[in-house]
């Protein structure tokens, strides 16, 4: 697939608040102290990423004066229902952003913060299957994305998370969150290093023999039908060379897992600054942004099949 | 015209298909004899003719004459080879919408614009509510979508649905454009559901196969394979 930038966004900014929105709801339910203007200042840059993906998305559509008609079909379309989840979860985190206003406010420590995470589980699910649920697409269509998608989103949350508590001096909520987001961003990684091994080997079920039905061993296009390209070879393939993909997983290994994971270790064994998870989360951003790109780069469409050759 | 335009719209008010009778009673679809298609790409351009004028259009096109052309067509004349060299063979393929009874297209548009319709199983696309999210074109396994960059609205074959229902033209003239186009008759249009139309006797007597049947998207155009009429010389 030919990664759209701003699908890639999107996902990877409203991910990152839905994580930050469940750190900061598991904190208040386990009763680690925070200030609430640290809380209410923490589901403001929520709202602010939440508004700021879903713009882009709007960016994405071709018409999106219509986009109010995407909410019609959630009984068969994974992207309706995102449609549907994504502006309740926004509305719901605003919600609680007022509910904190008020000094000691009972639902913004207890109903509030269960509904979040509900929600904002439920919103990583639709995004996921949204891409799982295409069964030819078969680097999607496995568990790990699911799985991926939460730990992705729990892993970018809570570097989140920590960066605000080191800014704002919220050692305590900080002594948790640091901690939380060194081994979630671990499991994130290992869990991604899964998909892509796993990707790495795949055998696709369709061939160009399928994909045509001719019964020759030696089968080759020589022409897609057409001098230049269209839609089709537009939509669907990246264009990205070999080598250029191979950096562009290094740099998402390196800025997405491994170098968050070691500034989050030094803060949490006292051999850092806790500003140093500021450093976390601005190395980690365009590292989890080439990682989306990747998982979509790396999806080999069959259509493909039908586009091999100019001429 | 206003009485094609009303038999049109009349269509549209059909009851449902009553519940428990899933799939539809007729099902238009081509038949795609590869032993005679010569690759003329006759289709190609007749398709592209008929439905930038008509209700599917107008189609877009862009530096048509420039040493990059694009542009939406609905239909598409491709080429592989087969075999290894001298015993090699040439086949031309063309490829539109397949109108899947299972339409993999379309219970993923969140808008309900890509929809299959009742009355003969043609995929069409509601142009008024399509939002140009793409998902539909990637949820298609045989690229049979192409979005229309200059109107934002996805596009397919409509097996020219204004023309094969327009009681105006004479009947042998309501049939696709790249069906009355083809010279060599490469293009069989009719209902599959019906035993005795031309369309199902040739899927039945010569081997009509679907493509990528691993995906059970249980395609409604078929295809012909090519018969060996000589064996290859010693």
């Amino acid at each position: 697939m030919n990664p759209a930038f701003s699908v890639v966004v999107f996902t990877t900014a409203a991910g990152a608040a839905q994580g930050l929105v469940v750190a900061l709801a598991i904190a208040l339910l386990a009763g680690v102290p925070m200030a609430a203007s640290f809380v209410r200042a923490s589901l403001l840059v929520a709202i602010v990423l939440l508004v700021a993906g879903l713009a882009s998305s709007l960016l994405h559509l071709g018409r999106p004066a219509r986009a109010w008609r995407a909410a019609t079909m959630w009984r068969t379309s994974w992207l309706s229902r995102e449609v549907i989840v994504l502006p309740a979860f926004i509305a719901l985190v605003t919600l609680w952003w007022l509910a904190a206003r008020a000094p000691g406010s009972a639902p913004a420590r207890l109903a509030l913060p269960l509904a979040a995470i509900a929600l904002a589980a439920l919103l990583w699910y639709c995004t996921a299957m949204i891409y799982a649920c295409l069964r030819f697409i078969e680097e999607w269509a496995q568990p790990l994305t699911i799985v991926n998608f939460f730990l992705l989103g729990l892993s970018s949350g809570s570097v989140l998370a920590s960066a605000l508590a080191a800014v704002a001096g919220e050692q305590r909520a900080l002594a948790i969150a640091a901690p939380t987001a060194f081994v979630v961003t671990l499991v994130a990684w290992a869990s991604r290093s899964a998909a892509w091994r796993r990707n790495a080997v795949l055998r696709h079920r369709s061939t160009v023999q399928t994909a045509t039905g001719i019964r020759s061993a030696r089968l080759a296009q020589t022409s897609m039908g057409m001098s230049a390209g269209s839609f089709n070879t537009r939509e669907f393939f990246h264009r990205a060379s070999a080598a250029a993909l191979h950096r562009i997983k290094a740099i998402a290994l390196v800025l997405g897992f491994a170098l968050p994971a070691v500034l989050l270790a030094g803060v949490v064994a006292g051999m850092l600054p806790d500003l140093a998870c500021v450093v976390a989360l601005l190395v980690q951003a365009p590292g989890l942004i080439a990682d989306r790109w990747l998982f979509f780069a790396q999806a080999k469409h069959p259509q493909n099949l039908y586009y091999q050759v100019v001429s | 015209m206003i009485a094609a335009l009303k038999a049109l719209l009349g269509r549209r008010d059909e009851p449902a298909t009553p519940p428990g009778e899933a799939a539809p009673a007729r099902q238009l679809a081509l038949v795609i004899d590869l032993n005679v298609c010569v690759g003329c790409h006759a289709c190609v351009t007749s398709c592209k003719e008929w439905n930038t004028g008509g209700a599917a259009g107008p189609l877009f096109d862009e530096n048509a004459y420039g040493a990059d052309p694009t542009g939406t067509f609905f239909n598409r004349v491709q080429t592989y080879e087969a075999g290894v060299f001298p015993n090699t063979e040439t086949i031309h393929f063309p490829k539109s919408c397949l109108h899947c009874e299972d339409p993999p297209c379309v219970p993923v548009c969140p808008t309900g614009a890509s929809y299959k319709r009742k009355s003969d199983g043609i995929v069409l696309v509601d142009y008024d509510k399509c939002i140009a999210c793409k998902y539909c074109a990637w949820a298609c396994p045989y690229g049979a979508r192409e979005i229309d960059e200059a109107r934002q609205v996805m596009t397919k074959c409509t097996l020219c649905v204004d023309r094969i229902e327009d009681a105006t033209l004479a009947p042998d003239d309501r049939k696709p454009a790249c069906v009355k186009a083809c010279p060599t008759g490469a293009r069989l249009f009719g209902d599959v559901k019906d035993p005795d139309s031309d369309v199902s006797r040739a899927i039945r007597e010569r081997g009509g196969y679907s493509l990528m049947p691993e995906w059970e998207t249980r395609p409604a155009n078929q295809y012909l394979p090519r018969r060996v009429t000589s064996e290859p010389r010693e």
